[in-house]
């Protein structure tokens, strides 16, 4: 199904600009008139999307729209949207609630300690792996290192509750070396570590997949040239082989500060417990136990809107700074 | 770190390397091989010590696992352990539950992510661009848990099987992913069909799909992998213990809950439940991936860059 479209020679005998006023004038009748056109020409097509649209409208956006519960009062049970207007009242009340702001605080300090972990952990994997020679030795350490991301959280969080119990490896390590068993999960100074290593664990093999590709892509040639000027490996590494993954990793930085505010909640829920709260807890957890255990809903989605457009703002700010400062973006 | 090679070292070295043609190879160079080469190895070490960790548990009798005896093999071998688990009828009906979830989920994603990419593929079709862009958007934002869980309590879905398909039926990386590969199938063949009589819905079933098997094959595998690991839809919209998927059974037992209506087997033994049957039923849980993995592992790396291209 292709469309009739004015075909003109380039550099044909008329002149340019009333070639290029010709082209206009037909876009723009067939912008007036071509969703009337469209639609009879393309209904198998846009069929096709009713039932994805419908996916989105239902479950994604009608979502957004529920959040009017935030300035609303809701009944569980009752109207989808709420019964009245209560304007800021919610909101009031997390801006003056203590454990809200505890747990902000949690937010920002362990998406902060991830992201300072989990970030340059690929990268420096990708280039490890990068330098070796046996093409059948490092595809063995990718696939390894690949396998925990295929895994269930609820098999992480398991692994971890095994590996750190009182009988564990890790206790076991710590008596060999004449020290007490400790009760990590049940201890909040450990938590922070906890959390963070094993997403470390599970998240770098999986994250050299987009870095190892980019390093295929950086130019030969270009070492070949630092290498006559005198540079070394490591300078090589540092002029030649990190600019060339740099728009991977900013892009990647960026997607991972649109997940900053949401740190890892289902793996948070499996592991945290009333004894950890004090460093576990995050906002997402919190929202959870006030909103589905307790049944504050309109409260819950108070908090959980002003934790959505923090992440929608980082992602717009860390994609407009990169922007103008690194010149990679998402958008 | 490039020690003083002679030239004849230069010369001689790149014969062996791979990468010679850009490199000068030193001392140096070959110390931090030695090095790297080790340091990969610790971390494969560290990536598969919890594992075998847990499999050597799994065998081991509670009282060797109790004394902190068991390491990488296990101490007290039996298999006592797995047939404990396996008896458990709770067990295999969140097991039958976790498989027949995974096929109606992967089922629904699959045609619903391959009409919107299909059509999103289409790049002079008017409105592609707000078509888009209804999708793109909600990776950025999102209407939170507590809308989502109004939502579907409202719709009447709790306790069913809808619960967990519908809300996660399209992930807009996958379609973003299968929109890149239908973007470069040949545009020839589709219009030479057109033109043989063939309507939208005859290329995409008889052209389109057939052409796409590779790029089918990875989204069935993304999704029914993420299907198989979910928990947290059914923790929150399932009320009985006869709904849970395995994911949700493995929860509760290793967060030594002991839900109401679950008489399975574990439950009249104490509150915490012991670590060889959390070690047994977690490897139990990842069996199926485990066994696949080494299969399905390159369809996900070409997914992953698949998506990069265009993400």
């Amino acid at each position: 199904m292709t469309i009739p479209r004015i075909l003109e020679p380039p550099g044909s005998t008329q002149s340019g600009r009333a070639a290029a006023a010709a082209r206009r004038t037909a876009r723009a009748r067939r912008r007036r008139t071509s969703w009337r056109k469209a639609l009879r020409r393309d209904w198998r097509l846009y069929s096709l999307a009713v039932g994805p649209l419908l996916f989105f409208a239902v479950f994604r956006y009608l979502p957004m729209i529920g959040n009017v519960i935030a300035f609303r009062w809701y009944q569980p049970g009752g109207n989808l949207f709420g019964e009245y207007w209560v304007g800021l009242y919610y909101f009031q009340m997390f801006w003056d609630d203590p454990t809200f702001w505890h747990v902000f605080a949690n937010t920002l300090i362990l998406g902060a300690l991830s992201l300072l972990f989990t970030f340059p952990a690929p990268v420096i994997l990708a280039l490890l792996l990068n330098e070796i020679r046996s093409s059948r030795f490092k595809r063995f350490v990718q696939s390894m290192s690949y396998l925990p991301h295929f895994l269930s959280i609820v098999v992480v969080a398991g692994i971890i509750m095994q590996l750190l119990s009182d009988t564990g490896p890790v206790n076991q390590l710590m008596q060999a070396v004449g020290h007490a068993p400790v009760e990590f999960l049940q201890q909040s100074g450990w938590f922070r570590q906890i959390y963070v290593s094993s997403e470390v664990w599970q998240t770098a093999g999986w994250g050299t997949i987009l870095y190892l590709a980019a390093l295929t892509t950086i130019d030969g040639q270009l070492y070949e040239q630092a290498r006559i000027d005198g540079a070394n490996r490591w300078q090589q590494t540092w002029h030649v082989t990190l600019p060339g993954i740099r728009p991977t990793m900013v892009t990647l930085l960026i997607l991972n500060i649109g997940t900053f505010m949401a740190v890892g909640f289902e793996k948070i829920l499996l592991l945290y417990n009333p004894l950890t709260y004090s460093t576990a807890d995050v906002i997402s957890t919190y929202l959870y136990r006030v909103g589905v255990q307790s049944g504050s809903f309109s409260y819950a989605a108070a908090i959980g809107l002003f934790e959505s457009v923090i992440g929608l703002f980082l992602v717009v700010t860390a994609n407009l700074i990169s922007r103008r400062v690194v010149g990679t973006s998402l958008w | 770190m490039v020690a003083a090679t002679g030239p004849g070292a230069a010369r001689t070295e790149p014969l062996r390397s791979g990468r010679s043609s850009r490199i000068q190879v030193g001392r140096g160079y070959r110390v931090f091989q030695v090095f790297n080469v080790l340091i990969l190895l610790a971390v494969v070490a560290a990536t598969l010590y919890p594992f075998l960790n847990l499999l050597a548990q799994s065998f081991s009798s509670e009282t060797a696992i109790a004394a902190g005896h068991v390491d990488l093999i296990p101490k007290g071998f039996n298999l006592t352990t797995y047939k404990t688990v396996m008896s458990d009828p709770v067990f295999w009906e969140n097991y039958r539950n976790t498989v027949e979830y995974t096929v109606v989920a992967t089922l629904i994603a699959m045609v619903l992510t391959t009409c919107y990419a299909y059509v999103l593929s289409k790049r002079n079709l008017k409105g592609r661009g707000f078509l888009i862009g209804v999708a793109v958007f909600t990776m950025f934002f999102n209407g939170g848990l507590i809308p989502n869980y109004v939502l579907v309590n409202d719709l009447g879905l709790r306790n069913s099987l809808w619960a967990i398909v519908l809300p996660n039926a399209i992930s807009v990386f996958n379609l973003l992913v299968m929109k890149a590969f239908f973007e470069n199938l040949p545009s020839e063949l589709e219009e030479a069909a057109a033109v043989d009589g063939l309507n939208t819905y005859g290329i995409l079933l008889r052209i389109v799909l057939p052409l796409s098997k590779a790029v089918l094959a990875t989204m069935v595998l993304f999704y029914a992998v993420s299907f198989w690991n979910s928990w947290f839809s059914a923790f929150l919209y399932m009320d009985h213990a006869n709904y849970f998927p395995v994911t949700v059974y493995l929860r509760n037992l290793i967060a030594g809950a002991t839900s109401g209506s679950n008489e399975g087997a574990s439950s009249d033994t104490a509150l915490q439940v012991a670590a060889n049957i959390q070690a047994v039923t977690i490897v139990l849980t990842v069996l199926p991936i485990l066994t696949f993995y080494p299969f399905i592992q390159k369809y996900f790396v070409s997914g992953v860059m698949l998506g990069a291209v265009k993400g």
